[in-house]
């Protein structure tokens, strides 16, 4: 088999779902891809310089955005900052030897926080293992974080104290574990109600690499076939570790939904007043019995896949450039101190705000113990094992015997 | 002779037979641009180009069914699965279709295709990605599974696991990856299913596979200082499993201790065991023993895995309990 026996891959019309950033780029071996571009479908309400526009189909999503008061804005802006901040921290002690690992969110803060935020108390999320942001704004502390990727607990947090599942490693698992769930709620009846403080939604996370995998695809398919209360939101940070989005679909994530008898939504994944009101649109839709709806937050992963990993290696810098010039902090920011909505004594409170967090975390996470070993046997069953029970006493039993100085 | 790495050693054998036969084809995850979450596939993306290395979207049972049709039509793929983990989502693929199809089909077509994939614990990627799982394709019939211990065999079983017309399961092991070891230069083509005597001894038998092997190795040594002459046999292949020698060794030592990483309930020690005890009860001096991993998902946390997995020093307990119990003189 040669390069020459394979015929090329012919360009084709693919009507009404081709997009024009995934037109452009689907072609094998174009060397240069426009990632920064999303399309005119996509929903936006600030431009990388923070000025309000409409972007996109945006209209459902525009009352939304006009209920938001100054004060809630400021405090998307001050959960961003804090965010970035928990998640340098996080990788910052990765690199000092204190965390086993860390997964950056680092250009995902809008994405996070604006469907976290949208999130109401009683909806349940499913993340993946980057969504710190989400996890920050359903009340998970930062160092209950720490701890798990430092290895001194066994999944860092209660899950349902915050209604925040613990973290998925394998690759778009959780998605029917949230499709699942969603179907719970359903037989609990709490859909539908009209009473807001009882119907619930679920949101499940993956990436743009999730996408591919079986799990995902049967999880929508479920999910529209029991039009479950669930929003699938896919962080489309174009790279799934080394591979671009043309190696992973043709066509992009939010026009598949359509196939599977649902909506589908591209938000610009910056903007996170875009993201806030496409979320909460969709969760309202979902706790109301409109069943499920997929919100593809078009972004960018400025880091690296995780702290095991070399961007450098696969992509280019001047694309993270162009990136950077759509920042999600410096974009909210703008917007707050073009309308008036922040002074600058209050940015300078939220940098001090961060300063203090930063220091909190680090010392705590610093300060947490290794745990002991018998823990180890502890959660392997929920009730007692005589394997577990006997392979406990021996290890118990073996380094009894270093202390007597046997 | 040549020294190298098993990792080079992979890579290079790799290569050899990419450029021997233009059937072969690598699939997988990132092996591509990045060349490979461990760096095998290094280059040949470049050298071969995209049509013969494939970076995939990221679904593992859709490139190992897709490999499945492949090898079925003609072509050699060698797919990387980014850890023996990862499998689990491919599994159906692999046993229901590889291992089946040769038979189902009443012999019209072969899969000869090869699994790479590392096992292995130690490198603190917690519960979902340190696992042991090669026993479970041991079980299959119509699947081989090799695990070398070292760059030589890697080598050979690689060419021999590529050559096969069944599929094959290649089980490689992260802690494996930088260890070095002697190359003999040239073709080599390894015989699947035959076990070697690592280390010629006569007081005891440590049987193993895949990194444990090295332990074993190391604890032999440390035993020879006392005066105890401890063989050690590298299966190097799960299945076919070399019943053979593993009996030959044992009836030579009378004693028996094996020394697996993945977990003692069902795991490779007890179809040895069963082994020993078929063809070697009448020399055994000792209950065949073994070392194993914690029943436990594997920690994350650094002195949990450490005491987790099977370690030098719970071999060398065993190996002594196992002397001492039949009065050796030490």
């Amino acid at each position: 088999m040669s390069d020459q026996d394979v015929a090329p891959v012919p360009e084709r019309d693919l009507g009404e779902i081709s997009s024009p950033h995934h037109h452009e780029t689907v072609a094998p071996g174009v060397p240069v891809r426009d990632v920064t571009d999303g399309g005119p479908e996509m929903v936006q309400f600030l431009d990388a310089d923070g000025k309000r526009v409409s972007r996109g189909n945006c209209e459902p999503y525009e009352p939304i955005l006009e209920g938001l008061d100054p004060e809630t804005m400021r405090s998307l802006y001050r959960d961003l900052v804090l965010v970035r901040r928990v998640d340098a921290e996080g990788h910052a002690l990765q690199r000092q030897g204190e965390l086993g690992l860390w997964p950056s969110l680092l250009g995902q803060e809008a994405a996070q926080v604006g469907a976290g935020r949208a999130m109401s108390t009683q909806d349940y999320a499913f993340p993946g293992y980057r969504e710190h942001g989400v996890a920050w704004c359903k009340g998970v502390p930062p160092l209950n974080l720490l701890g798990m990727f430092r290895g001194v607990n066994h999944g860092g947090w209660d899950s349902n104290a915050n209604n925040f599942h613990l973290y998925t490693i394998v690759i778009g698992n959780q998605m029917l574990h949230a499709t699942g769930y969603a179907m719970g709620v359903q037989r609990d009846g709490a859909v539908g109600t009209g009473d807001p403080s009882r119907d619930t939604a679920v949101m499940a996370f993956t990436g743009d690499g999730g996408t591919a995998q079986g799990d995902y695809n049967e999880a929508l398919v479920f999910a529209s076939v029991a039009h479950a209360p669930v929003v699938f939101f896919v962080q489309n940070n174009q790279w799934a570790i080394s591979e671009p989005n043309e190696r992973q679909f043709r066509v992009p994530p939010y026009q598949r939904a359509k196939g599977f008898g649902f909506p589908g939504v591209r938000v610009d994944g910056n903007d996170v007043l875009a993201v806030y009101a496409v979320t909460k649109h969709a969760l309202d839709e979902a706790r109301s019995g409109q069943g499920p709806t997929l919100i593809e937050a078009f972004t960018y992963r400025m880091g690296a896949h995780t702290t095991s990993d070399d961007p450098t290696k696969y992509r280019v810098s001047a694309e993270v450039d162009l990136w950077r010039e759509k920042d999600p902090i410096k974009r909210m920011r703008s917007h707050l101190e073009r309308e008036g909505i922040a002074d600058p004594a209050f940015f300078d409170g939220i940098d001090a705000e961060a300063d203090a967090l930063a220091a909190e975390i680090r010392t705590g996470c610093q300060n947490m113990p290794d745990p002991e070993l018998p823990t180890m046997f502890d959660k392997v069953y929920a009730e007692q094992h005589p394997v577990i029970d006997r392979e406990r006493a021996e290890l118990i039993a073996y380094h009894a015997g270093f202390e007597e100085g046997n | 002779m040549t020294e190298m790495t098993y990792r080079q050693a992979l890579h290079d054998t790799l290569r050899a037979e990419m450029l021997r036969d233009d059937a072969v084809v690598l699939l997988g995850e990132e092996i591509g641009i990045f060349e490979g979450s461990y760096k095998i596939t290094a280059g040949m993306l470049t050298e071969f180009g995209d049509q013969r290395v494939i970076d995939t979207p990221i679904a593992e049972e859709g490139f190992t069914g897709a490999a499945v049709g492949m090898a079925m039509l003609g072509l050699r793929p060698v797919v990387e699965i980014m850890t023996l983990n990862f499998t689990l989502l491919a599994i159906d693929q692999i046993v229901n279709h590889g291992a089946k199809i040769f038979g189902m089909f009443g012999g019209q077509t072969s899969v000869p295709m090869v699994i790479r994939t590392p096992g292995g614990g130690g490198q603190q990627l917690a519960a979902t990605h340190s696992q042991n799982l090669e026993v479970w394709y041991a079980h299959v019939p119509g699947l081989k599974v090799v695990a070398p211990s070292n760059p030589a065999d890697a080598k050979a079983l690689l060419t021999a696991s590529i050559r096969d017309d069944d599929p094959v399961l290649f089980l490689e092991n992260l802690s494996l990856y930088n260890t070095k070891g002697e190359v003999p230069d040239g073709e080599q083509v390894g015989e699947i299913g035959r076990a070697a005597i690592a280390r010629e001894g006569s007081d005891i038998t440590v049987i193993s596979y895949s990194r444990a092997t090295l332990i074993a190795l190391e604890v032999a040594r440390q035993f020879e200082s006392e005066g105890v002459s401890v063989e050690v046999v590298d299966l190097r292949s799960l299945r076919p499993l070399d019943r053979e020698t593993v009996c030959a060794s044992v009836r030579k030592t009378t004693r028996a201790v094996v020394l697996e990483d993945d977990w003692l309930t069902y795991g490779v020690g007890a179809e040895i065991a069963a082994t020993i005890q078929e063809g070697a009860f009448d020399r055994l001096d000792a209950p065949v023993r073994r070392v194993a991993a914690a029943e436990v998902p594997l920690p994350y946390a650094k002195p949990l895995e450490n005491a987790a997995l099977p370690t030098a020093q719970d071999l060398t307990k065993v190996v002594g309990e196992v002397l001492d119990a039949t009065r050796f003189t030490r």
